[in-house]
């Protein structure tokens, strides 16, 4: 079942801490140079499921194989396989970000000066490498971190929420310098994350999880243009709720503000829909393709229900 | 290996433990040797005299005074009565127990801070070598290494071992250089009565022997160091088991003080010698000063404390295997 190139397959995991089971049956693999997003709200089991795919964490059940290594059998081998920044980039404000990158060089084997040198380089940190981590901006950690987790020449970087309380040029840097690694120097990328925005923008496939169980995998271009909705403004809202709910092509109706209506619909019928609702008289005052949240497409999967217990 | 005991020993150098540990020292040293000089001055302006033999002469009729009174609790009394011959002994031979020189000094206080003032710097050292990587986080960049998680401990605990040394290393070498600009810096060779042991509240005097201070010196300071190591034994267990530095450093401080306490408080309870922490004063055996609570000897003291101290390790380390990382 698992291709022979696949990076990081992860199969049947579940993690039970007392009787409540955290992630439930976990499957998917990461192919090499893939950025692979790992989709789901506050709570759904990323962190623990991340903190498995490092080590941190003992699985109740199933297995992880890096590059061919078992996590849990052959920890060292498939270790090094990875580099990773768990939630925070965990560095001693005490030491310099020299001395940080020298302590974790330290940990491993065959890292060379040169090396130190060349990531802290390519994360652009050369002028304060010198100075305390504690003088540092929360974007410099971010970057010491990633800078960290290359030091062992990885297969797959693991990043557990990296844009966390980045600005939004920060956030646009990384995206290109997580791009950047996985086209140039090969590495595959996983990263966790709530919002779907910034999987969209950044990542190649995703495996979208919720309440501990993965809901759906696959390409991001399928996850999104599979719900397109497009909000309507009509001044009368009831007359065109009920033009619409006429219509084969609209799947689903939800009414937002007092004339504003949102249904799923393709893309490519706005304008024949339009002239329908001119000829019914109806007057039209917005039409705007919707950004979908990670919220609508879990609606969309149960159906509207909005009921977290929803079979997903 | 080496590279894993340089990083831990690094951030014990970088977070600034030893130094504050060191100021505490350079801070305290100062005060008891003063402290002990004005002892020494107040009994001779009351003796009117600087004989000590007078001076032994009038501690032994002091301690038998009290030994008279009636409210006297039959352990006190056990206790007085050993240290009256043991005087009696120094008397006899010739011995004068308080000669003063910083070789003294270094003895006395080493005797004397084995019990809770180096424990309690121990504790400061070891409380939160492992609990402050939670506190900070800081765990889960060591633990996601091509480095087994046995070994990230065993790292820790030999520097700490090593930290504890340094610390022992670091009292001897101040209290002789601070307490010699008052009391001198000689005395090495003076001898030092040992080979005091206790058989059914009587002091045996049959092994009793004289060794240069020096030696003496020696002695104390493994047994000192014994203590310390176990102490941070402990404290690295606790520093695994808890989390929070506050909280790890909070429950050693307790136990240390609270054996110390209880030795005092119920010397009848005879379980108190599985404690661990009524065993502290291992130099008390060298000294020949009678222990409160009975059927205790110095290799039953070791063997408590190395009980304690393994029992410690593998809790600690099968933890520490095992744990999930969860926060």
């Amino acid at each position: 079942m698992t291709n022979p190139t696949t990076l990081l397959s992860v199969s049947n995991l579940t993690k039970k801490i007392g009787k409540r089971e955290i992630v439930h049956n976990l499957n998917f693999n990461v192919q090499p140079g893939e950025v692979y997003g790992f989709l789901g709200p506050n709570g759904a089991g990323k962190t623990t499921t991340i903190r498995m795919l490092v080590g941190l964490i003992r699985p109740t059940a199933g297995t992880i194989q890096i590059n061919g290594y078992d996590l849990q059998r052959q920890f060292i081998p498939a270790i090094r396989q990875i580099g990773c920044i768990v939630e925070n980039p965990e560095l001693y404000p005490y030491l310099t970000g020299m001395e940080n990158m020298r302590l974790f060089a330290r940990m491993m084997k065959n890292v060379s000066q040169t090396k130190i040198d060349e990531v802290i380089r390519l994360v652009e940190l050369d002028q304060r490498v010198h100075d305390l981590v504690k003088t540092y901006s929360l974007g410099m950690k971010q970057r010491l971190g990633i800078a960290q987790a290359l030091l062992g020449d990885p297969k797959l970087l693991i990043l557990d929420e990296p844009t966390n309380g980045l600005d939004p040029a920060g956030i646009r840097e990384l995206r290109t310098f997580i791009r950047m690694l996985a086209t140039e120097k090969g590495i595959s990328v996983f990263v966790s994350s709530h919002i779907l925005n910034e999987v969209q923008l950044l990542c190649d496939r995703v495996a979208i999880i919720h309440h501990g169980r993965i809901v759906k995998t696959g390409p991001v271009s399928d996850l999104i243009d599979q719900h397109p909705q497009v909000e309507w403004t009509v001044d009368e809202w009831e007359q065109a709720q009920t033009y619409f709910k006429s219509l084969p092509y609209i799947t689903t109706i939800q009414k937002r503000a007092h004339n504003i209506l949102r249904v799923q619909m393709p893309l490519e019928k706005i304008a024949e829909t339009n002239a329908k609702l001119l000829q019914e008289q109806l007057h039209v005052v917005g039409i705007r393709p919707y950004q979908q949240t990670l919220e609508d497409i879990f609606l969309a999967m149960t159906g509207g229900q909005t009921d977290d217990s929803a079979n997903l | 290996m080496i590279p894993l005991i340089y990083n831990e020993w690094l951030k014990m150098v970088r977070k600034k433990r030893i130094w504050v540990i060191t100021l505490i020292l350079l801070v305290l040293i100062p005060i008891f040797t003063y402290a002990q000089f004005r002892t020494i001055q107040q009994t001779v302006a009351e003796m009117g005299t600087s004989d000590w033999r007078a001076l032994l002469q009038q501690q032994i009729i002091d301690q038998q005074n009290r030994l008279s009174s009636s409210r006297l609790p039959e352990e006190w009394r056990d206790w007085i009565k050993l240290s009256i011959q043991q005087q009696q002994y120094y008397l006899d031979h010739d011995i004068n127990p308080t000669a003063p020189g910083a070789p003294t000094f270094v003895r006395k206080f080493i005797e004397e801070s084995v019990s809770l003032f180096l424990p309690l710097l121990v504790v400061v050292l070891a409380a939160d070598i492992v609990s402050s990587e939670h506190t900070a986080g800081t765990i889960k960049s060591l633990l996601t290494r091509p480095v087994q998680r046995w070994k990230v401990l065993l790292s820790k605990y030999l520097a700490l071992l090593l930290s504890i040394s340094v610390l022992m290393m670091i009292t001897a070498i101040l209290s002789y250089l601070i307490s010699g600009v008052i009391f001198g810096y000689q005395g090495w060779n003076m001898p030092v009565l040992t080979g005091f042991q206790e058989q059914n509240g009587q002091l045996i005097t049959s092994f009793v022997h004289l060794v240069p201070q020096w030696k003496y010196i020696l002695m104390a300071y493994g047994l000192a160091w014994f203590t310390c190591v176990a102490v941070g034994t402990l404290s690295f267990m606790v520093s695994v088991l808890v989390r929070g530095t506050a909280a790890s450093m909070g429950v050693m401080l307790a136990a240390v003080i609270s054996g110390s306490l209880l030795a005092q408080l119920a010397p009848t309870w005879s379980m108190l010698k599985y404690f661990a922490f009524t065993h502290l004063r291992l130099t008390d055996y060298l000294s020949g000063k009678p222990i409160l609570i009975e059927g205790m000897s110095l290799s039953f003291s070791i063997l408590v404390l190395s009980v304690w101290s393994i029992l410690a390790i593998l809790i600690a380390f099968i933890t520490f295997q095992r744990r999930d990382v969860l926060a």
